[in-house]
């Protein structure tokens, strides 16, 4: 393990003073002179063909400066897999089809949002409707309604994984037990609405703000939707309100911005107000999960027959990352000795899915967990027992997907166990109480290049200077999580400088370096931080170089950055300040300045993720025998990160998940009706507020991850998948209802209650 | 037709003219370029738009601007003075309350509308003073601490006046 004096400790985060008086600015907060403001008409049927679109009364609105639709723009389709082009499966606006309520179909930019909400009323769009379906059951009928042509059943991916004797595993084992799980959609809600502004001067150059994820894969999609190069569109991301995975791809409006600011010489701003964000922001995959499982007489996991059909809506989006995940979530905690997983990706009339944090683990998790806690009380063994027997170890190898570094699962179990008394609380039980267990494991960052970027995975440049700072520079994304934070920890940490001499720069794709692919996938802390390792280490490498020659040291001393000093290790007595040794540098090399560039790339890292992280929860809850409505009392975690960068940022990620996977598991939901959100506030979508929230306690168990920068993984996103199948377990154990598809409402148990 | 109104925000005096059904939100936000107080849903609901007028919390969203009128508006910008940044603010800082700052304007503000009545709220106090405004990044633990933390920063700042 190694000695740190600024990683592990709670600096004070980059920009939250900032935040904390007001000052820091959201997209929606920036003002340019003479601009615009832009609504979008969309569609009002899930499914329907488009005969017509009259803009006329529109364009005559006084006040009304563009009018766009499909028309009047570049027919390019877009999507983040670059790398396989038929899977890029929307237009910014609709072409002859609209395929879900919200599609978008026109835009409108006005001297002001009221006049664009008016002219959005005067377009006239005659449309024929179409046969939709709203399910996957439906979707993959016989006779189904198409809603792409080229998918005829309505499957756009495919993704298979299978090692081992499935069918004779199966065959031999003492228990097999089959069970099929549905869980539904969730909207990620982050308190900023989705919005964008675009600028553009008269070379012809775009400026877009955007409350994006991933600056560098909106840069990238916007030019070849408008037909221009990469580097005349420039993206920031300016302070970002959340965005929990829902932020990661080229939105409608930030195009739509973009090619009205060109077409009127004016900026534009898009916001979407919360109900059309509702109604249109992505949000989680709802599945159907097929689940067959087989143990020795013993207890030892013998085979996992996996299933899984994703409900897309009506695009792809992320949806097929979310399809290839939730098969290597089905294999992340245990050792299966043989293994088959089919995942399909199926096309609805609703709004699109994409990445809602976990990505298809709190789905496959609870399907992996829940099925874990049923096989252990029929076969009589412990659940706890049951995972420990079986759970994956250091070392272990996932045929022809990965090996696992550091883990702390077993350790997690043990401690999860002794904090919560599970064992001793099962023994005697309570009658209304229930306690029940989940685990997670998670990835780090995935290493499947669907982008097809040709630069590294992330890269950061760093800049010294002769006053003993530093600067530095990275596409990496702060949307909350803290990596404005993080990344210059980590800097300091390696040029032994302070929190409060280096500066940082992030999320701008004119200024920072080009590769990154944003924040997502709990990828940031481990490549964002080891290019920066990587950088800071090749400016040890010019400063130690020059701080050799001004001794005039014997090359075989060996020098130290500490402190804000460089001193050989033999003679601590000979010494140069940072800033000086810097100086000295520049001089050697006539003047240049101190500029490199650090990357990161997973190579040899097999196809699921450089590091896995670990964990176990246990749930305690109370039931109302009258009303079925669960109380949830507490939650305790054990988690293994690796390395804490900044260890209440661990805890607030932790504390977060919690919050959002408590309303995954009791409250929250959309209400549909033919395609149709119906609950589109927060009224009446019940996220978890203050009063809501149980108890919590938690710990880590500290492992060091030798892929991770400085020993760290990943931390916050994993743990969104425990905490549904716990509370279902501690509901089971209370009611005698074992929840099989989410959310676990008071109805449900009212209905399916056995025990009272 | 538009209106003609006095806002006195954060100690400053504003003549406004203003059609009827600008809401504050909007009026702050836009004509005033106090951009700290979000927008969050328009509906009141989230509570990210929360401001005092005459030093109680409202929904500047569902504030009409001309209802308040010559009345004391204060926003988070009216927290801090200058460099020295409010107990509240002190204490989500440090309390790390503060992730993507979204709904922290409005976080703030709520807090002082509770610790202008209670200066020595319980947890469940906190919690119920701030069941109105939503965070999706904190699950509220430390907001909640922050806000507890700050309560006993003012009151010794009180003690230290008397």
């Amino acid at each position: 393990m190694q000695e740190f004096s600024v990683v592990g400790t709670n600096v004070t985060r980059t920009h939250v003073r900032d935040k904390a008086v007001g000052v820091a600015q959201y997209t929606d907060d920036i003002k340019l002179p003479g601009m615009l403001h832009g609504r979008t008409l969309r569609s009002p049927y899930p499914h329907a063909r488009i005969l017509s679109i009259d803009t006329s009364k529109a364009k005559a609105l006084k006040g009304v400066k563009c009018v766009i639709t499909s028309e009047d723009i570049p027919k390019v389709k877009f999507g983040n897999w670059r790398l396989f082009p038929e899977t890029q499966d929307e237009y910014v606006l609709a072409v002859d089809k609209v395929r879900f309520i919200g599609d978008e179909v026109a835009a409108v930019a006005a001297i002001d949002r009221d006049i664009a909400q008016e002219a959005l009323s005067l377009i006239k769009v005659e449309y024929e409707q179409l046969p939709a379906s709203f399910n996957i059951e439906t979707s993959i009928a016989e006779g189904a309604p198409i809603i792409h042509d080229p998918y005829p059943n309505n499957i756009s991916i495919h993704r298979r994984v299978k090692h081992g004797d499935l069918e004779k595993a199966l065959a031999e084992s003492y228990y097999v037990r089959e069970d099929v799980f549905t869980v539904h959609s969730i909207y990620p809600a982050y308190m900023e609405p989705c919005s964008a502004v675009a600028n553009v001067d008269y070379d012809g150059r775009i400026t877009l703000w955007t409350s994006t994820q991933t600056p560098y894969i909106v840069q990238c999609l916007l030019a070849s939707t408008l037909g221009m190069r990469e580097n005349d569109v420039r993206v920031i991301k300016p302070h970002l309100g959340g965005g929990f995975g829902a932020k990661m791809e080229l939105r409608k409006w930030d195009f739509c911005a973009a090619f009205m600011a060109k077409k009127t010489g004016k900026p534009v701003k898009f916001t979407l107000d919360r109900v059309e964000d509702f109604e249109v922001g992505r949000r989680r995959h709802p599945m159907k999960l097929y689940s067959k499982i087989g143990f020795t007489k013993n207890g030892m996991l013998t085979a996992k027959d996996l299933q899984i059909y994703l409900d897309g809506g009506a695009y792809n989006a992320m949806g097929p990352t979310a399809t290839f995940l939730c098969g290597n979530y089905g294999l992340m905690l245990y050792r299966y000795p043989a293994y088959r997983f089919h995942g399909q990706h199926v096309y609805t009339n609703k709004p699109p899915a994409s990445a809602i944090r976990g990505f298809g683990s709190p789905q496959s998790t609870f399907c992996t967990e829940s099925q874990m806690n049923i096989a252990a009380e029929e076969m009589g063994i412990d659940p706890i027992d049951l995972r420990l027997k079986n759970a994956v170890r250091e070392g272990d190898v996932i045929p022809e997907l990965s090996k696992i570094g550091s883990c702390g699962f077993a350790e997690c179990l043990e401690k999860v166990a002794k904090m919560s008394n599970f064992r001793e609380k099962r023994k005697h039980p309570v009658k209304g109480r229930g306690v029940g267990i989940g685990c997670y494991s998670f990835i780090s960052g995935g290493v499947f290049n669907w982008f097809d970027t040709q630069y590294p995975f992330t890269a950061t440049e760093v800049r010294v200077f002769a006053d003993g700072t530093a600067h530095v520079l990275s596409m990496a994304s702060d949307i909350g999580q803290g990596s404005d934070t993080v990344i210059p920890q980590i800097l300091a940490e390696e040029l032994g400088l302070r929190m409060e001499d280096i500066r940082v720069t992030t999320a701008d794709t004119a200024m920072t370096p080009q590769a990154d692919l944003g924040s997502w996938g709990s990828r940031v802390t481990l490549m964002a931080g080891n290019a920066t390792i990587d950088a800071a280490r090749k400016i040890k490498e010019i400063l130690f170089g020059a701080v050799m020659a001004h001794f005039n040291f014997n090359v075989i001393h060996d020098l130290e950055c500490k402190g804000g000093r460089i001193y050989s290790k033999g003679r601590p007595d000979k010494v140069l300040t940072f800033g000086e040794a810097v100086a000295v540098a520049q001089k050697f090399n006539r003047g240049e300045p101190i500029v490199v560039r650090g990357s990161y790339t997973p190579r040899g890292k097999g196809l699921v993720t450089p590091a896995f992280s670990f964990g176990a929860q246990v749930a305690e809850v109370e039931v109302d025998k009258k009303t079925g409505i669960v109380d949830l009392k507490k939650m305790y975690t054990a988690h293994d990160c690796g390395t804490l960068i900044h260890p209440q940022s661990v805890e607030g990620q932790l504390d977060g998940s919690i919050q959002m996977s408590v309303g995954y598991a009791l409250s929250e939901q959309f209400v549909e009706k033919d395609g149709k959100t119906l609950n589109t506030t927060f009224l009446d979508y019940k996220m978890p507020g203050a009063l809501d929230m149980c108890e919590s306690e938690h710990t880590c168990v500290i492992t060091y991850e030798k892929e991770g920068p400085m020993g760290a993984k990943e931390a916050g996103e994993g743990l969104t998948s425990p905490t549904a199948p716990a509370i279902a377990d501690a509901v089971y154990d209370a009611t005698g209802y074992r929840c099989k598809d989410l959310p676990i409402t008071p109805e449900k148990v009212l209905k399916n209650k056995k025990k009272f | 037709m538009k209106q003609v109104i006095t806002l006195k925000v954060n100690g400053d005096s504003y003549s406004l003219a203003v059609e009827p059904s600008r809401s504050l939100n909007e009026v702050l936000r836009e004509d005033l370029n106090l951009t700290g107080t979000k927008l969050g849903c328009g509906d009141g609901d989230c509570g990210a738009c929360t401001v005092l007028v005459n030093g109680r919390s409202v929904s500047s969203c569902l504030t009409l601007a001309v209802s308040v009128d010559g009345k004391d508006i204060t926003t988070v910008e009216g927290l801090a003075s200058g460099e020295d940044l409010h107990p509240i603010q002190e204490a989500f800082i440090e309390h790390g309350a503060i992730q993507c700052g979204f709904c922290s304007a409005g976080m703030e503000m709520s807090a002082l509308n509770l610790l202008n009545q209670n200066p020595e709220p319980t947890d469940e106090e906190i919690r119920q003073a701030i069941s109105g405004n939503l965070c999706r990044c904190t699950g509220y633990y430390k907001i909640v601490d922050a806000i507890g933390a700050a309560a006993k920063k003012m009151n010794t700042k009180k003690t230290k006046k008397n």
